[in-house]
């Protein structure tokens, strides 16, 4: 679900941006900062689904201890968003309740 | 595979993993710093070297301190690695990280544990859902990204950090649409039985009693001993709901922000079999260390926040104490004893607030323990307040055995936000004590490896 943004980064000008893909969308975003706050702050409200009950889940702890900001990272499953930089061309998509083993060979 | 070796190799780069670097440094030991962020700083001094100068104003001094010290790691000769998981420490020193990908082994001759705080779990009815983050997590975003909230915010809950979120996010002009008081109007009464150490401690009882007034003036909505907490919402937050004076009230909210104070960041140190105590006084587990942080005979000392919840200045201190006393076994050091009086001094300055803040902002039991069975405890494996006590009923006795009852504990979080939770509501249920009721047992690899970082 993408809604009005949670957050958002006012100082962002001035800085270098770079870009990423969320699920197909492009976001222009300051370096430097996790994908987490890159998504939070563009309107991202819910990054993953629960394994159990399938609910929608996004970051509570922003300091990698409660795995609730997991999503799909260039294919890999399952990253902690919010201790990873964006990157350009970095692609990234939710993370739907448990993380697929063999991910890399469907693609 | 090769194997560096290191006189110290320090986990986080907190404030006690950055002073601990600079005083083994200055000793002329070798120091390898591994941390999960990609820059210094940990969660206290987080983005400290890049936040620009109107982002470190609404920040504040406490803040802006840590500068200094991040200068001092820079040139101290330490190497730093950010970026590096950590998976496994052993009591022989040796640790193995993710970095790049790739799994790493690093042996340390001695190693500090200084992963820091976290922020205590908030088990209320919809805190799972999207828009309920910690006050922490908040702060996080801000220092690290310079984000603030664009809609409708509540802050809830009781403690240091949320006054000071509080008056930061006034500074940089949000208005916040409530705060929601949990402290205790008895706790002040309490409080007032520890006023002589707040009193020795008076620089933070003034910035403490500064930030309130602060606050009281900025005009926000202010609800005091609040209970009955509801986050509500379909899908996401969209309001909390809680009783004040016997009525109860509903504030909107598209973000909802909770917290209750910190407790120590104990993975580590139960991952390798160490004794922990149960801290009546700030209700959580730690690790049980001789008086310099070494943890039995293993070569594994914890310091700062990870040790017990001490705060930044005297976190700094104790990792510079730390590494003295690696320093004096190492027979490396000079004049030791004569530094380590010094700073032992100057952490007790540190220490004086300490009760009066626990007893102040001792989160109060129905904000632990769930009283009703609907909310969700382990948010890994969704499982709730009311199956834990069905366990309880069914002979199960302890924390372990939950994870056999139905996967409590056993998600990607490892126990990190319900755990103590699991041992206070057992505690509850059966009449025993946490202390008796015991922790998770806690094994590496204590953050999720892929394969291919295994292999060479």
């Amino acid at each position: 679900m993408t809604t009005n943004a949670l957050f958002s980064i006012p100082e962002s000008s001035g800085h270098d941006m770079v870009t990423i893909a969320f699920e197909g969308r492009n976001l222009t975003v300051p370096a430097g900062i996790s994908v987490a706050a890159a998504l939070l702050s563009n309107g991202v409200s819910d990054f993953r689904s629960s394994v159990v009950g399938q609910a929608p889940r996004a970051p509570y702890c922003m300091m990698g201890a409660c795995f609730e900001c997991l999503v799909e990272i260039n294919e890999f499953p399952a990253r902690q968003s919010c201790l990873i930089s964006v990157q350009d061309g970095m692609r990234v998509r939710r993370q739907l309740g448990a993380s697929a083993i063999n991910i890399k060979d469907e693609l | 595979m090769t194997v560096e070796i290191a006189d110290l190799v320090i986990v986080g780069s907190g404030p006690t993993g950055m002073a601990a670097a600079c005083e083994a440094r200055s000793l002329g030991l070798s120091v390898l710093m591994l941390d999960e962020q990609a820059a210094v700083g940990g969660q206290i001094y987080r983005g400290i070297e890049v936040a620009s100068l109107p982002r470190t104003n609404i920040l504040g001094d406490d803040y802006a301190a840590g500068r200094e010290l991040a200068a001092n790691f820079r040139v101290s000769g330490a190497t730093h690695l950010g970026g590096a998981v950590v998976w496994n420490l052993s009591s022989d020193g040796t640790v193995d990280y993710v970095i790049n990908g790739k799994s790493r082994k690093v042996t340390g001759r001695f190693v500090l544990i200084a992963t820091g705080a976290m922020e205590r779990p908030f088990p209320i009815d919809g805190w799972t859902l999207p828009g309920v983050m910690g006050a922490g997590a908040a702060q996080i975003l801000l220092k690290s990204a310079g984000a603030i909230p664009t809609g409708s915010v509540v802050l809830a809950g009781c403690g240091p950090l949320l006054y000071l979120l509080a008056w930061q996010y006034f500074r940089a002009g949000i208005e916040i649409r409530a705060f929601v008081d949990t402290t205790s109007p008895s706790a002040y009464l309490r409080a007032t039985r520890h006023i002589g150490g707040a009193l020795r401690g008076w620089r933070d009882l003034v910035k403490g009693l500064k930030l309130r007034t602060a606050l009281r003036q900025s005009g926000a909505a202010w609800y005091t001993g609040c209970s009955n907490f509801s986050v509500q919402g379909n899908g996401r937050a969209e309001g909390l709901a809680f009783s004040h004076r016997g009525c109860a009230v509903r504030i909107p909210a598209s973000l909802v922000l909770l917290h209750q104070g910190v407790v120590p960041n104990t993975q580590l140190s139960w991952s390798i079999g160490a004794a922990h105590r149960w801290s009546p006084e700030q209700l959580c587990w730690e690790p049980v260390t001789d008086a310099w942080g070494r943890i039995g005979e293993a070569v594994i000392y914890v310091a700062g926040d990870s040790r017990a919840i001490v705060g930044a200045r005297a976190s700094a201190i104790q990792g510079r104490l730390t590494a003295l006393e690696i320093g004096k076994q190492l027979g490396v050091a000079s004049d030791i004893e004569r530094r380590l009086a010094v700073l032992q001094r100057e952490l007790r300055q540190h220490l004086h607030i300490r009760s009066f803040l626990d007893v102040l902002y001792r989160p109060l039991d129905e904000f632990r323990i769930p009283g009703r069975d609907d909310v969700i405890v382990c948010r890994c494996e969704e499982v709730t307040a009311g199956q834990i006590r069905e366990y309880v009923e069914l002979g199960c006795l302890g924390p372990n055995q939950t994870k056999a009852f139905g996967r409590c504990g056993m998600g990607l979080c490892q126990g990190r936000f319900c755990g103590l939770t699991v041992t206070e509501i057992i505690s509850s249920a059966r009449g025993v004590g946490p202390a008796d009721i015991g922790y998770y047992r806690v094994r590496p690899p204590i953050k999720p490896v892929l394969l291919s970082e295994l292999m060479e």
